[in-house]
């Protein structure tokens, strides 16, 4: 009998324990391929097969190009009969004429431009030639009626784009463009050309010795102004890098971040103890403050700054307002959850002195809950900084407008880079920051909450 | 003796009232430079805003209202609209879907490679700790914008761009995870001989998998906004639409209020659906 039992005993047991791995198996299996099943749905939803059709490689090109390079315009104008040498074509990175780099130079009537490595563009009065190594001199005539080609016997090849009215040459040196009434070289150099001073300023071109060295005991270039505060300034006003304005926009972004933060902070607070069990008794008001917390929330970043924007215009005030509705009702929630987790033994023994109900929160609660409270708020202060980057090119501030703008412009890529360095560093920066103030107001460091 | 200790307890009040006065000091002054740097910051912000902040309080209320109006008394193409957007609403959420299950996927081999004692190869543990740092410190606009201007518009950047930012994010989460994992089925299969990936997916994935999936759902609710987000500035999804819709000029309020009724209903389910999940993954330890 005993044995019958025992036996059937394992039969359940085994039983069960089939079903259990039985599942198991079909949860392995099952979820890989509902996971491979929704992957491909999307694969097909997003138009994944198109995309390769649809992207453009020559960008990706230009952008990493110019992101470690900058190329100077070389233009004659042939109505205008004048030459034009611009960094990036910009007129605010023209050089005056007869100042142009040594590699642009007058040979009677003709210009010679030198790409190195051997290629040499002459703008000569009746044509322009290309003399080309390894494939020989290409000449083209600029006539009243469009423009013809001249090339070694052969033919042509792929990186010379012929038709009657426009030629465009493309070699490793540089570019070559030729219409009717036009003619421009690209060439291509290494490096962030005007980064520190422009054109106009008497510091460009001098290496850092010489620059210490005008800085320390060199005549003032500028009157009534030392060196140094002319270089600066300079610097500071750089037409074509605006480093004035790039700080002024990351300032801007931190600014909507710090704001944001701490004034859903400030504002939370207080409704946290609305919204938890044990302060307010009263279902209504906690029902009511919860309920506010989860609209708050809901009505997501986006719309706040819609509707915001409305009423305040664009700005760095209209993102850092959406930041603070949208996080007062983050901040609800997480303080909340924090004042319902307190130990309530302190809040007893503070009772039982006699401590009324602000004393009993001031001495009982929030040595308990302060911890807690700032260091989320110091983990959300760093993630909104990557927010208000988002933000500012809604509402049209900070660091995120900037970038926006290079982006649409679509040549200064060498910018958008600059921008993105720029935007990482702060954002660590802030990271250390919020990483180190936990650190010094806490003592230790909670383990993070999820936070974004 | 009586008098020693009084004495002595009198200097103990004492230094102990100065202490608290001290505190009391410092704190006060943090305060008030906190406030004055809030204050200081709120009139720059305020200054540098198109409109100022006071003249335009009192108009907060007028967007919503003029918004809500149209939408009801253009009530019966409501549910139309909610139709015709749905599909956008839908792309949002497949964006935020794949980018947290491809970045969660990343973030699994990231975190367990930086992890001391899971480690395939310690040495690089502090490479693959500064690759999360960057990953997670690049905000998700800066890829999408530079991916929009080579892949064209579209779900695809806006997609990689979340899933790159959330690898970092939840890497640095999963690994602090596995910080507090126990070694001893690792060393147990180790010295069984079996392989690092063997040892990963046999010994520490089945202790850490709840808290990656709580963080993971976590994630999802943020990818969700932010993907709403980066089709306001490019990308597809809901986002486009209602750049659309309230970039029409007057008379498109209705279609704006569907795609805000649409993206808080959302955003609100996915709220709480992933809010309850969270509870059960985290007690269910």
């Amino acid at each position: 009998m005993a044995i019958l039992d025992a036996g059937l005993d394992i039969a359940v047991h085994k039983a069960a324990a089939d079903k259990a791995l039985a599942r198991k198996r079909l949860y392995s299996i099952g979820v890989p391929v509902l996971v491979m099943v929704y992957l491909a749905y999307v694969f097909f939803a997003f138009d994944m097969p198109g995309i390769a059709a649809r992207a453009k490689l020559e960008n990706a090109r230009i952008l990493l190009a110019d992101t470690y390079s900058y190329k100077t315009h070389v233009e004659r104008d042939n109505r205008r009969h004048e030459l034009k040498v611009a960094i990036e074509g910009e007129a605010k990175g023209t050089y005056a004429a007869g100042k142009w780099p040594d590699w642009v130079r007058q040979d009677g009537d003709a210009t010679v431009i030198d790409l190195g490595n051997g290629h040499v563009v002459r703008f000569d009065p009746d044509a322009v030639r290309y003399d080309v190594p390894g494939y020989g001199l290409v000449t083209v005539w600029q006539k009243p009626d469009g423009v013809s080609l001249e090339t070694p016997p052969g033919p042509l090849p792929d990186w010379i784009n012929a038709s009657d009215t426009r030629i465009a040459l493309a070699t490793s040196a540089g570019r070559l463009t030729v219409t009717r009434n036009r003619a421009e070289v690209f060439r291509y150099s290494f490096g962030w050309e005007l980064f520190w001073f422009t054109l106009d300023s008497p510091f460009y071109g001098k290496t850092p010795g010489e620059l210490l060295e005008l800085a320390a005991w060199g005549e003032p270039v500028r009157d009534g102004q030392s060196n140094l505060a002319a270089m600066v300034s300079d610097f500071w006003n750089n037409a074509m890098w605006r480093h004035g304005d790039v700080a002024w926009a990351m300032f801007e972004t931190v600014l909507m971040a710090f704001l944001g933060t701490m004034g859903a902070a400030l504002f939370a607070f207080p409704l946290a103890f609305v919204a938890s069990r044990n302060f307010t008794p009263g279902r209504i008001f906690r029902f009511g403050s919860r309920r506010l917390f989860d609209f708050l929330r809901g009505v997501d970043g986006l719309i706040w700054t819609i509707v915001l924007s409305r009423a305040f215009g664009p700005g760095p005030l209209t993102g850092s307002l959406a930041m603070l509705l949208t996080d007062t009702g983050t901040f609800g929630k997480l303080f909340s959850e924090a004042l319902e987790n307190i130990d309530e033994k302190q809040v007893e023994g503070l009772r039982s002195t006699g401590a009324n109900a602000l004393q009993r929160s001031r001495f009982g609660v929030i040595p308990q809950v302060a911890p807690v409270i700032l260091s989320q708020v110091l983990y959300y202060l760093e993630s909104n900084t990557r927010s208000a980057t988002v933000i500012g090119a809604i509402v049209g501030g900070g660091i995120g407008l900037l970038l926006t703008q290079a982006i649409q412009t679509q040549k200064d890529w060498e910018e958008v880079s600059y921008y993105i360095v720029l935007t990482l560093l702060m954002v660590m920066a802030m990271d250390v920051l919020s990483g180190w103030l936990r650190r010094k107001l806490i003592g230790r460091s909670p383990a993070s909450t999820g936070a974004p | 003796m009586t008098l020693a200790t009084t004495a002595g307890s009198a200097a103990i009040k004492a230094d102990y009232t100065a202490m608290v006065q001290r505190k009391r000091l410092y704190s006060g002054v943090l305060l008030i430079v906190f406030v004055a740097l809030l204050a200081a910051g709120f009139n720059i912000a305020d200054r540098r805003n198109a409109g100022g902040f006071w003249d335009g309080l009192h108009k907060i209320l007028d967007f919503p209202i003029e918004l809500v109006g149209e939408a009801i008394e253009k009530a019966p193409a409501l549910p139309g609209n909610l139709m015709r957007y749905f599909p956008a609403l839908l792309e949002t959420i497949n964006i935020a879907a794949v980018s947290t299950l491809i970045g969660a996927c990343v973030a699994v081999v990231l975190s367990l490679l930086s992890t001391r004692g899971f480690a395939r190869w310690p040495r690089l543990i502090p490479v693959f700790r500064r690759m999360m740092d960057i990953m997670r410190a690049l905000p998700e606009i800066v890829i999408a914008l530079v991916l929009i201007f080579i892949l064209g518009g579209g779900p695809v950047p806006a997609m990689i761009a979340i899933a790159f930012h959330t690898a970092g994010a939840l890497g640095k989460l999963f690994s602090e995870v596995n910080e507090n994992a126990d070694l001893k089925p690792v060393e147990g299969l180790a010295s069984v001989g079996a392989s690092w990936l063997q040892r990963m997916w046999l010994g520490v994935l089945p202790q850490v998998v709840p808290n990656y999936l709580s963080y993971a759902l976590l994630r999802f609710e943020i990818n969700v906004r932010a993907s709403a987000i980066l089709g306001f500035v490019g990308a597809g999804g809901i986002g486009a639409e209602l750049r659309v819709a309230i970039g029409w000029g007057t008379g498109r309020y209705d279609a704006a209020a569907a795609i805000f009724l649409l993206l808080f209903l959302t955003i609100v389910a996915i709220d709480q659906v992933s809010s309850h999940y969270r509870n059960r993954l985290v007690k269910a330890r």
